[in-house]
């Protein structure tokens, strides 16, 4: 077939306008499953902001907490800093590699059943199914004029529609702040406006993301299903129409005169129920495509009609090309989750899996940083002596002030003075640091009059612990001379 | 180009563009509408911005746009700002001794960074980024001090600065320009130089009669400086046994300043700089490892 070319370039479209989805109410194993992922989601969004975890008296008891305006990042008894910012690399590599794993054995699972797009969306399609009807009554609804009884069901949509954004929008907020106070404040108006502001962007987002946008974001926002494409295998279970099996189609009349007569006769009687479901329309029975999202809705609707007309279930199910290929071998389905993809999969997630909780467990509740001072790099003093600089920078992240005992040693008889740190009996010297705080110390060193350095440069070893907990850090700088 | 015909990818069913690379075409694949809308928002985005800030270039100025926002003005609105929190949080300073403040961790914190800003601000230029002076500008890091190196001592040199025109409570002092006077001859003052090196353990050059050099110190030095060469902070003469020296210890350095005389100025700080950060500054140059 060939069109001429003015009929592109001169009528052609400048965009693509969105064909309207109007995915049919569906029952069965899979929609069961996504309603059970879908309450549990849900119920965690809501509920962690609200579990405590009890970390001292200057700390907050929120489990799961972004404290933004102090710096902080709570998870249960994980506490980051933001230099320690590279423990989310961490995760969001462990996140990955779990969402890989998930591929390379169930396809775009994460796509159709997690993902909060998914989840949204699917509490959207459900009040709205409640409320203006199904597949039918929508499209008619959409086609009728507007009477007064369209624009009650409209009005009624899109505020519960704005309800849910609200509540999702404002429920992102008790991530971020003490949730029982923010609830409070809140609502009697006294909360910081930056939190309405937020709450209202995210409601915004919420209501055009899962209201408007759906399935639009699968096919042009997300770069999952493009990455998925390179990573996805033939051993991955996506959900497919077995055409092996479904083709060619007929209704069942006709299949039934045709096997009588021994011509070949597929399964599939077009009813394209599974094309009505689909919540993202696509048809599946193209084959895989970047539109599906793995939620096997299809795979309900076609068993309902299976069994309806009594043939076996699973025309449409999660399959792979190596079973139609099995298949029509003659053999029987098989699926082999342990392979060396998933393998190494799984081994890279224990590996990073198990760096991570060895690195947060044995994170050490201090630290010393040393920074010599430049300007001067070293002062002759009035008595004769070397003096050099260095700004120490201690840190405390336990939730109760410490007392660290401060050491230099590396050249013999220097004397360490600063205002911050108090000097000990025993030569040390003693810095207090606020819970959960840093603190900077400068410190002078200076030598003996008499001593003379066999270096410009000569390694200097700063040593501070703490008594109570037993914890030492341990720095090497320089000490310069002439 | 028109003439080609434009073929329909047989495998997705899209057309194609028309071009072709290598007998591979491209598919005709358009923006959805929604994206091509957002396209168009920010066009129309362009136009609010015209009207309500400042946008196009004029001959000789630009247009202001109807809310009159500067750069400028935001700057000074977040200085001004900035300014407050400050003074909100050195409240405390102006009320506490500078042993006070060196005494509570929070004042001493507050104190150091300030005076530390302030110090970058205003005494860089001369003392150095650290306080390591020059030759002529004192080295604040040493111990050696000309006028004292306790807090108050600091506090009061920073606030009325030393020779300093427009403040009566300055720190003033005048070395006799021995040379240039006729006080001294030339002879004289390099055998005086020679003796006050020797006071700092330096030997004196060959030839040169260092007995009679500490016999003109003690005619015409010991009433500033004293018999042992130590200075006087009360007058702000100069300590001449240390290893410090504030225009360099060189023979010709030191005829040079008994020949002519150095008398350096500094400015009185009080007259520019609020009290409390006056008090920051004591507070930071006294911690530079100087301090007394």
């Amino acid at each position: 077939m060939t069109i001429s070319a003015e009929e592109i370039y001169d009528d052609g479209p400048l965009y693509e306008a969105a064909k309207k989805v109007y995915p049919q109410k569906v029952s069965g194993t899979y929609r069961r499953l996504k309603w059970i992922v879908l309450w549990i989601a849900v119920g965690v969004y809501y509920i962690l902001p609200f579990i405590r975890w009890d970390r001292g008296p200057n700390l907050p008891d929120q489990a799961v907490l972004a404290d933004i305006a102090h710096s902080r990042f709570y998870f249960f008894f994980i506490q980051i800093w933001p230099q320690e910012v590279y423990y989310f690399t961490g995760l969001l590599i462990l996140a990955s590699l779990i969402l890989f794993l998930s591929n390379a054995l169930f396809g775009r699972v994460w796509c159709g059943y997690a993902c909060p797009q998914t989840v949204w969306t699917d509490l959207y399609f459900w009040v709205e199914r409640r409320i203006e009807g199904d597949r039918r009554e929508r499209m008619k609804l959409d086609a009728a004029p507007w009477t007064a009884d369209k624009i009650m069901k409209r009005a009624a949509k899109h505020a519960i529609w704005l309800l849910i954004a609200l509540a999702t929008g404002g429920a992102a907020m008790l991530y971020f702040v003490d949730a029982p106070t923010l609830m409070r404040e809140f609502f009697t108006l006294r909360a910081p406006a930056l939190a309405y502001i937020w709450a209202g962007i995210l409601t915004f987002t919420t209501y055009a993301l899962a209201g408007h946008m759906r399935e639009q974001v699968c096919l042009y926002m997300c770069p999952w299903p493009r990455i998925q494409a390179a990573l996805t295998d033939t051993d991955a279970l996506n959900v497919a129409y077995r055409f092996d099996r479904g083709e060619p189609r007929m209704s069942v009349k006709d299949a039934a005169r045709a096997r009588a007569h021994d011509q070949a006769a597929g399964d599939c009687v077009d009813c394209l129920q599974c094309v009505a479901v689909c919540p993202t329309g696509v048809d599946i029975r193209n084959g895989p495509q970047l539109g599906c999202i793995n939620c096997g809705l299809c795979i309900d609707a076609c068993d309902a009609v299976m069994t309806k007309i009594k043939r076996p279930t699973r025309l449409i199910a999660y399959d792979n090309d190596e079973n139609r290929e099995r298949r029509m071998r003659g053999e029987a389905n098989a699926f082999h989750p342990i392979r060396p993809r998933t393998i190494m999969y799984a081994a890279l997630i224990v590996l990073t899996a198990g760096i991570m909780l060895y690195v947060l467990t044995t994170r050490s509740n201090s630290h010393l940083s040393v920074l010599h001072v430049r300007a001067p790099l070293y002062t002759q003093t009035a008595e004769g002596g070397i003096r050099n600089g260095y700004t120490l920078r201690f840190s405390n992240k336990l939730a109760d002030p410490e007392d660290f005992t401060l050491e230099v040693s590396g050249i013999p008889r220097v004397t360490l003075s600063s205002v911050v740190a108090k000097p000990l009996s025993d030569g040390r010297s003693s810095v207090r640091v606020d819970p959960d705080s840093t603190l900077e110390v400068p410190v002078y060193v200076t030598t003996a009059p008499d001593v003379n350095l066999a270096a410009s440069s000569t390694p200097l070893t700063f040593t501070v612990v703490d008594p109570k907990t037993g914890e030492r850090n341990v720095v090497v700088d320089h000490f310069f001379g002439p | 180009m028109s003439a080609d015909p434009v073929q329909v990818d047989k495998v997705s069913g899209q057309t194609t563009t028309g071009h072709e690379w290598d007998g591979i075409r491209e598919l005709n694949t358009p923006l959805p509408r929604w994206w091509l809308w957002i396209f168009y928002a920010t066009i129309a985005f362009a136009f609010v911005y015209w009207i309500f800030y400042p946008a196009w270039p004029l001959v000789g100025s630009f247009t202001p746009g109807i809310l009159g926002h500067t750069n400028r003005a935001a700057v000074l609105q977040d200085i001004a700002f900035s300014q407050s929190v400050r003074k909100e949080m050195a409240a405390g300073l102006e009320k506490a001794s500078l042993t006070q403040i060196e005494g509570d961790p929070k004042m001493l914190e507050l104190a150091l960074a300030q005076g530390k800003a302030a110090f970058g601000d205003n005494c860089t230029p001369c003392h150095g980024a650290g306080g390591q002076g020059q030759k002529g500008y004192p080295n604040l890091t040493a111990g050696r001090w000309l006028w004292g190196g306790t807090l108050d001592q600091i506090q009061t040199t920073i606030s009325h600065g030393i020779r300093a025109p427009d403040d009566s409570d300055t720190h003033t002092s005048a070395m006799p320009a021995f040379g240039k006077d006729g006080i001294l001859k030339a002879e004289e003052i390099r055998q005086v130089a020679n003796y006050v090196r020797t006071l700092d353990g330096l030997g004196p050059e060959q030839g040169i009669d260092v007995a009679a050099g500490k016999k003109i110190f003690a005619d015409n030095c010991v009433a500033c400086h004293g018999e042992d060469g130590k200075g006087n902070i009360d007058m702000g003469s100069a300590n001449l046994t240390t290893k410090v020296w504030l225009y360099g210890n060189d023979i010709n350095d030191l005829i040079y300043t008994i020949t002519n005389a150095r008398n350096s100025t500094m400015p009185a700080w009080g007259r520019r700089l609020d009290p409390e950060t006056i008090k920051s500054l004591a507070v930071y140059v006294h911690s530079l490892g100087g301090g007394k």
